[in-house]
């Protein structure tokens, strides 16, 4: 039988999860054709927020990559809007007039942000939150650092507030109604969640209402009806949505509030269903992906000829993803004469609970600072179970029936079979218990790849960790020390204790004697291995080139299109005319593309072919550069400024000093790149409090500092102690360095390791126990003996001649 | 040896020692705009792909070989030698082709690559 022709307009988050359970019900059953407006694949939308607040990367948050598509043989039109349905040649065409024949057509539009058509809202800088382009366009706008007001304090407005806080920008949230979140949350809680964000520095103006967005081309600020004007560069407006029906409604379908479809998801077409925002089932459309999942199961379903599922409504809790504001709301909570309520506030601790009765059965609950107890509440309110027994301690939670107080763990094992852990996804307690026992699942990954339980919004990870821990016993520790990687069961601290201990000396020992559980590793434990072997055995440990990322493998950095860049030493900074003429001649000799100045203090050529860098490595080496290491797990730049020779107020020669410490430390290998400076005063222009190790100068001598990030953390130095001559300087350096060489765990940076050992454990090994210095900076000048070797001399002279040649280049043959 | 295999052997063609190619290591046969890289693994088997990622088509010969996969140098997307398919939770292949060892002479078939 010949495959029937499905076709789905809008590639959200519904449909998705839609395609999902028709692959598994009905594989064969049809040829399935996307049309997306958005120009990407499927991903979780409800992760925009992490990402807006630089948590995440939009590559963490794809739910179907492109591989998934063409693995299912679905053929997906990225940026294609579907302009016309044509039920009677059942047909869709999109904007870029491609048409496809449907047997079944899925609408899938989702909706659209709802702008207030106040005056100025169509200038630049007003933007909604609905899509990544807007995150992205928000992202930019953020960098201004400038003032954002955010329309509405809802769910959306909130997280949009947050995430531009996050970036820097100065945010005031503009709700309409006296509370925020009011759909949610009552007066009680809303204000409590106005307390913390106003302490968190985000202005709220409740009660107020936009009279217009002020600006000529693009916006200055914002006019309330009460006259008062706020400055700003961005407005965003999260005001609500609308579901987006204009496609269903020009071909004829019956629309209300959303696409009305039956409880099997099928429009007044039966040939047409609809799923997710855009579709009005049992009289009700719905924003949140839950009931939107459930839509997506029974959709597939009906498509597999299957009509037995119906659409039921569920209310959905609502949770907000703010780091570190935790709040719960479920049901009804609008007070009533049939209602009863119990409330427990916690002043101190800012804790608001509330719980909504009818007829001794609970109806609603809000829940603010602390919401560990919502989840079994949503089960008593779902069950409708009488609390009449518990009624006088329902309020203080599950922990608190049947005598005793429980801990966490105990309430969590007390919860129901069914108990709902998994908001978004609808996964209950009993679904991770299997899968974990079945699966035999010890990873809160695994269980999130097999269960999607905690995948979505995230805010459910606590509970999943706790019935782990329930589940698995003692082999759930969260806190172990983690496994270098899926290789092995030892951390990076037992490995590096063990090689030292067994005189392990090569990569297979090591493999061997601590029962390594693959034949030859990861790319995650053999660039470790290989260091703490070049590291603990200098002298007799060869080099595995094989186990090291490529960058430290040809020596210059892989750039996203293969080629390569190379960046040379110029120790401390300084530079010559001889040596700018050299870099000039050898960048137009092998037409390099790019020539740039490093935030290192040095020269990096970019775009260079592979094969060509032997040729520029000897040109280079010429005119006296060796490898400036820009790739390397080892030393990087030392930055100076110009310190006593030229500074007025230069207190000693931090450029001499600089030049001095690369000249003694370069080719050395490390846990993590390692990178100095040395100021010639406090006024610091070298930058060295947020260096790996840093100097400043002072009248007195030597102010050694250590243990900055200015990269992923920002972090500025801690003080090791104070020296008066550069030769002291040298050695402290020099000795805290292989310190760290010798303790750190492969990739991590020396703040992090002085983290884990402690800073007066390194100050009194370092600046108070003078022999133990010495033996330390003894250990590395023998180790240099073998590390100072220029690598791209080395490669001038042939050695790894291979990397750089292909080994054979066959003839395109002639057309016959 | 067979009719059969008679007749493939007009199309391969030699393309170096497998002495070339280092253990855990990968080296390139260039082919107009094609490139091909010849994986060699701890075990000595040889394998020919597209050095093209699934990802974002990067030079797999520049990864890390191990247990019958390189690791992408670009974004350590782990590909499997054999199948050319992308492991875990990443999706995507990579083209595969034959490679035939013969008297440590490495061949590919010149039809598969056309
Ligand atoms: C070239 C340069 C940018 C520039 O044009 O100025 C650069 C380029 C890269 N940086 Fe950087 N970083 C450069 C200065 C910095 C600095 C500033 C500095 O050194 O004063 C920092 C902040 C300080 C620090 O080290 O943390 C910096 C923090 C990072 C990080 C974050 C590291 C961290 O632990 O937080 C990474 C990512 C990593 O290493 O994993 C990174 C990674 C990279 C990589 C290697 C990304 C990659 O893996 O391909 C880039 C290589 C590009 C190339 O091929 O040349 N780069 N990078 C700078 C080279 C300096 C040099 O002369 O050697
Ligand atoms: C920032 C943010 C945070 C959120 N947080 C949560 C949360 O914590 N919990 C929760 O449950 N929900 C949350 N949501 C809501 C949730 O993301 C949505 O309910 C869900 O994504 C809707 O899915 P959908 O498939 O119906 O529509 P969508 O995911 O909106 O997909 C619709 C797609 O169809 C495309 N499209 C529209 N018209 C056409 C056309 N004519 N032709 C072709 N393509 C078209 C659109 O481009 C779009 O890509 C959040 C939403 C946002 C924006
Ligand atoms: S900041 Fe560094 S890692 Fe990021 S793009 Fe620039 S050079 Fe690359
Ligand atoms: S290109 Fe290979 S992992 Fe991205």
């Amino acid at each position: 039988m010949s495959k029937q022709k499905l076709v789905v307009i809008g590639n959200g988050m519904a449909p998705g999860r839609m395609l999902e359970h028709l692959l598994e019900l009905a594989p064969d059953q049809y040829e399935i054709t996307i049309f997306n407006a958005e120009p990407r694949v499927n991903y979780d939308r409800i992760m925009l927020s992490p990402v807006l607040s630089g948590e995440k990367d939009y590559e963490e948050i794809i739910i179907h990559g492109d591989g998934w598509y063409i693995n299912n043989n679905i053929t997906l039109y990225k940026g294609h809007k579907v302009v016309d349905i044509d039920r009677e040649a059942q047909t869709v065409t999109s904007e870029h007039g491609v048409v496809e024949s449907y047997d079944k057509l899925v609408i899938a539009t989702g909706s659209n942000p709802f702008i207030i058509p106040v005056p100025g809202h169509d200038l630049a800088g007003v933007l909604s939150y609905r899509d990544l382009d807007d995150v992205t366009a928000m992202m930019l706008a953020a960098q201004a650092r400038d003032k954002a007001v955010v329309i509405g304090g809802g769910l959306l407005g909130l997280e949009a507030a947050a995430g531009l806080q996050a970036r820097g920008m100065d945010v005031t949230v503009v709700h309409l109604m006296p509370t925020l979140m009011e759909r949610q949350l009552d007066p009680s809680a809303g204000y409590l969640l106005q307390r913390e964000l106003e302490s968190r520095g985000i202005k709220v103006k409740t009660s107020a209402n936009t009279k217009q967005i002020l600006g000529d081309k693009k916006v200055t600020g914002l006019e309330l009806d009460d006259g008062e004007i706020i400055d700003c560069s961005l407005v965003v407006m999260a005001v609500g949505i609308r579901p987006s029906t204009w496609l269903a409604d020009n071909a004829g379908l019956e629309i209300e509030r959303g696409i009305k479809v039956d409880p099997q998801m099928r429009t007044s077409d039966p040939n047409i269903l609809s799923v997710g925002e855009c579709a009005q089932v049992v009289g009700q459309v719905y924003g949140l992906v839950a009931p939107l999942y459930e839509m997506a199961r029974i959709a597939a379903h009906t498509l597999s000829g299957d009509d037995s599922q119906e659409f039921v409504h569920l209310d959905t809790a609502t949770k907000l993803k703010v780091t570190g504001i935790d709040l719960f709301s479920v049901g009804d909570f609008a007070e009533g004469e049939d209602r009863d309520e119990i409330v427990l506030r916690d002043a101190n601790a800012g804790i608001y609970k509330r719980v909504i009765l009818k007829d001794e059965k609970i109806i609603g609950a809000v829940l603010y600072g602390e919401t560990a107890d919502g989840a079994w509440y949503n089960d008593l309110k779902k069950k409708a179970t009488d609390i009449s027994e518990m009624r006088d301690t329902l309020i203080f939670g599950q922990a608190y029936q049947g005598g005793a107080a429980m801990d966490p763990m105990a309430a969590v094992a007390a919860l129901p079979d069914d108990a709902e852990i998994c908001g978004c996804n609808g996964i209950c307690k009993s679904q991770i218990v299997g899968a974990i026992n079945e699966k035999g699942l010890t990873s809160l990954d695994e269980v999130r790849a097999h269960t999607k339980a905690s995948a979505s919004c995230g805010t459910c990870t606590g509970l999943v960790e706790q019935l782990m821990a329930l589940t698995l016993g003692d082999d759930f520790d969260p806190d172990a020390e983690k496994s270098m990687c899926p290789c092995t069961d030892l951390g990076h601290g037992d490995v590096r204790r063990l090689i030292k201990a067994k005189s392990l000396k090569t990569i297979p020992a090591v493999m061997q004697e601590l029962e390594w559980k693959t034949s030859c590793g990861c790319a995650k434990c053999r660039p470790a291995l290989n260091y703490y072997l070049v590291c603990d055995w200098p002298d007799e440990y060869a080099d595995d080139y094989q186990s090291r990322f490529i960058n430290e493998r040809v020596h210059a950095n892989i750039q996203k299109d293969g080629t390569y860049s190379v960046v040379p030493r110029m120790w401390g900074g300084m530079t010559s005319s001889k040596e700018l003429r050299a870099i000039a001649d050898v960048v137009d000799k092998f037409e390099i593309p790019s020539v740039k100045v490093t935030g290192g203090q040095r020269i990096d050529m970019l775009g260079i072919k592979k094969e060509d860098l032997p040729a520029v490595w000897a040109d280079l080496g010429k005119a006296g550069f060796v490898s400036g290491q820009a790739y390397a797990k080892g030393l990087r730049t030392v930055k100076t400024c110009v310190g006593s020779d030229w500074c007025r107020f230069g207190t000693q020669d931090s450029t001499g000093l600089g030049i001095k410490l690369e000249k003694f430390m370069w080719g050395s290998w490390t846990p993590a790149k390692l990178k100095l400076a040395v100021s010639g005063c406090p006024r610091n222009c070298a930058e060295a409090t947020c260096k790996d190790i840093g100097i400043i100068c002072v009248d007195s001598g030597y102010e050694i500092h250590f243990a900055g990030a200015a990269g992923l953390d920002i972090k500025g130095t801690e003080i090791l102690g104070n020296v008066s001559t550069e030769n002291e300087a040298l050695e402290h350096v020099v000795a805290l360095a292989q310190m760290y060489r010798e303790q750190g765990f492969y990739l991590e940076r020396i703040y992090k390791w002085a983290a884990r050992i402690g800073l007066d454990e390194i100050r009194s090994q370092i600046m108070d126990n003078e022999e133990r210095r010495q033996e330390y900076f003894d250990r590395f000048v023998f180790s240099q003996k073998f590390a100072q070797v220029d690598p791209w001399s080395e490669r001038v002279s042939g050695k790894d001649k291979h990397e750089f040649k292909p080994m054979a280049a066959l003839q395109l043959e002639a057309a016959e | 040896m067979s009719a059969v295999s008679m007749a493939l052997d007009s199309s391969l063609v030699d393309i170096g020692s497998i002495h070339d190619v280092p253990q855990r290591g990968a080296r390139c046969v260039k082919k107009g705009e094609l490139t091909i890289a010849i994986f060699r693994t701890a075990e000595d088997q040889f394998f020919a792909l597209e050095d093209k990622c699934p990802h974002k088509n990067g030079p797999l010969s520049q990864g890390i070989v191990h247990d019958g996969c390189v690791t992408c140098p670009l974004h350590n997307w782990v590909i499997s030698l054999k199948t050319g398919q992308a492991q875990g939770a990443d999706e995507g292949a990579t083209k595969t082709y034959t490679v035939i060892v013969r008297d440590e002479r490495l061949l590919l078939d010149l039809e598969e690559l056309s």
